[in-house]
C-alpha cells in the first residue's frame, strides 16, 4: 500500500499467515486471561461468603487481577493498536508520559486511606456506623480505645 | 521484522523525513488517546481514593449477579463477562479490518467494519439492560427505622451492610409498608399466596411469616458508589457510542469509494486505535467496578 507522504518510507510488512497467527493468538490469549480473571473473582466471592474471610488472601487475588489486567493492556496495545511495531522514539513519546500514572495512583489512594485512618480516630460515630461488622451476628471483640487527641495539637 | 534493520541505519532527525515514520494524523489520535487515558485514569483513581477512605464497600458481586431472563438467581460476573467478550471480539474484528485496509480489500473492510459494528450496539444494548436493572431493582434496604424496596440511583444506594436478625429488625418490619411487607413474602417464598391476596392480610401476619424466613436487609451503602459507577461507565458508553458512530461514517465512506480514490485506508487505522482504546478503557472499568 502506497501513503500519499514520500517522507513516509514505514511500512508493517507482515505476510497474511504470520498476522492471522499472531491474531489469533493475541485473542486465545486475551481470552484465557480474561477467564482466569473471573475465576479469580469467583474465588474473591467465595472468601467473602467463608466463615472468616483472610483480608489478605483477598488482597493477594485482587493483585493478581491486578497484574492480568495490565498483561492484557499490553497485549491489546502492542498487537491489536500495532504500538509495538513503531520506531522506538514514538513509543516512548506514548509510554514515558504514562509513568505519572505510578505517582498518580499510589499518592490519591494513600491519600484517600489516610483520610479514612484520620475519620476513625476523630469521628467516633463514622467508625462505629461504617466498619464492617462479622458475618453470623458475632460480636466484634472490643478494641482498644485510640488515644485521645490532645486539644491544641492538630 | 525486516524494517528493523534499516530503521537503525536511517537517520530519521536528520531533515527530509518524518522522523516518528507514522502519519501525522496517526500520532495525533495517539496523543488525543493518551490524554484521554490520564482523563479516565483521573476518574478512576478518584473513585479509588473515595473507596480507600471507606470503611465499607460494596461487594461487586453481590451488586452485579443479574443476568437477562434469569429472574432472581444469583450469578455473579456472569453478564459482565458477556460484555467484556463482546468488546474483545469486536476488537478482532477492528484488527480484520485494518488489515484489509493495508491490502486494499475493499470488500473485506466492509465486512469486518461492519461486525465490529454490530459488537458495539451489542455492547452498549447489554449497558442498557445493565444500568435498567440497577436503577429499577427493588431492593430491601432499612432506612430511618422501615424497610423500603429501593434501586442503585446516584443519591441512594441499597447494597450496605446485612441487617441482623434482631429487635432493630423486627421493629423495622412492623413500621414497613403493607406493599413492602407483601413483596418481601413473596420474594421469601414464605407463603403460597399471590401478591394481591396477601395485600389483603393484616400486617402482622405477614410480618410472622417473615419471621422464620432469612431475610437479605442491607442497610444504605456510600452513596458515592452508584455516582462513579454511573458515572464513569456512562463515559466510557459515551466513548462506545461515538466508536459505533465513526465507525458507521467508515463503512459509509468505504462503500462510497472515498478510499479507493484516496488510494490508501489510512483512516480505517485511526478509526481502530480508537475503538481499541475504547475496548482497553472497558479492561480496566472492568477491573475496578466488577472485578475487585
Amino acid at each position: 500500500m502506497e501513503h500519499t507522504s514520500s517522507e513516509i518510507t514505514f511500512h508493517h510488512h507482515t505476510d497474511d499467515e504470520t498476522f492471522k497467527k499472531k491474531v489469533k493468538k493475541t485473542t486465545i490469549l486475551l481470552s484465557i486471561i480474561t477467564i482466569i480473571e473471573l475465576l479469580i473473582g469467583l474465588v474473591i466471592y467465595n472468601i467473602h461468603k467463608g466463615e472468616n474471610p483472610s483480608a489478605y488472601l483477598v488482597l493477594a487475588f485482587k493483585g493478581m487481577v491486578c497484574i492480568l489486567t495490565i498483561a492484557k493492556a499490553y497485549y491489546i496495545v502492542a498487537v491489536f493498536m500495532h504500538l509495538g511495531d513503531e520506531i522506538r522514539n514514538f513509543i516512548m513519546t506514548i509510554v514515558v508520559p504514562l509513568m505519572l500514572f505510578i505517582w498518580f495512583i499510589a499518592a490519591f489512594l494513600i491519600d484517600g486511606n489516610s483520610y479514612k485512618n484520620l475519620r476513625n480516630d476523630y469521628d467516633k460515630h463514622f467508625k462505629e456506623t461504617t466498619s464492617p461488622r462479622p458475618h453470623h451476628g458475632h460480636e466484634a471483640p472490643a478494641k482498644p480505645e485510640a488515644p485521645k487527641p490532645e486539644p491544641g495539637k492538630q | 521484522m525486516a524494517t528493523t534493520v534499516s530503521t537503525h541505519q536511517t537517520k530519521w532527525w536528520s531533515g527530509g523525513k518524518s522522523p516518528f515514520n507514522v502519519e501525522y494524523g496517526k500520532v495525533m489520535m495517539w496523543y488525543f488517546l493518551m490524554s484521554d487515558a490520564f482523563t479516565f485514569g483521573a476518574f478512576l483513581i478518584s473513585y479509588g481514593t473515595i473507596r480507600f477512605s471507606q470503611n465499607f464497600w460494596p461487594d461487586p458481586n453481590v451488586v452485579f449477579n443479574a443476568f437477562p431472563g434469569a429472574g432472581h438467581a444469583n450469578l455473579p460476573l456472569a453478564f459482565v463477562s458477556v460484555m467484556t467478550f463482546i468488546l474483545i471480539i469486536s476488537s478482532v474484528t477492528m484488527v480484520l479490518a485494518v488489515h484489509a485496509g493495508h491490502k486494499g480489500d475493499k470488500a473485506s473492510v466492509a465486512k469486518w467494519l461492519a461486525w465490529t459494528i454490530v459488537g458495539g450496539i451489542a455492547f452498549l444494548g447489554c449497558q442498557a439492560w445493565e444500568w435498567h436493572h440497577l436503577i429499577t431493582g427493588e431492593h430491601a434496604t432499612l432506612i430511618d427505622g422501615q424497610i423500603q424496596m429501593v434501586g442503585q440511583t446516584t443519591t441512594i444506594n441499597p447494597w450496605g451492610q446485612l441487617v441482623a436478625a434482631g429487635p432493630e429488625l423486627t421493629a423495622a418490619l412492623n413500621n414497613s409498608d403493607q406493599h413492602v411487607l407483601a413483596s418481601l413474602v413473596h420474594e421469601h417464598h414464605a407463603s403460597q399466596l399471590g401478591h394481591a391476596e396477601l395485600m389483603k392480610l393484616p400486617k402482622q401476619d405477614l410480618v410472622n411469616m417473615l419471621s422464620n424466613a432469612e431475610l437479605h436487609i442491607r442497610e444504605k451503602g456510600p452513596v458515592a458508589f452508584g455516582g462513579y459507577f454511573y458515572g464513569i461507565t456512562g463515559f466510557h458508553g459515551f466513548h462506545v457510542f461515538s466508536g459505533v458512530i465513526i465507525n458507521i461514517v467508515m463503512l459509509i465512506m468505504t462503500q462510497k469509494n472515498v478510499f479507493e480514490r484516496r488510494g490508501h485506508y489510512l483512516m480505517i487505522e485511526k478509526a481502530g486505535l480508537y475503538w481499541h482504546f475504547v475496548d482497553l478503557v472497558w479492561v480496566f472499568v472492568f477491573l475496578c467496578f466488577y472485578l475487585i
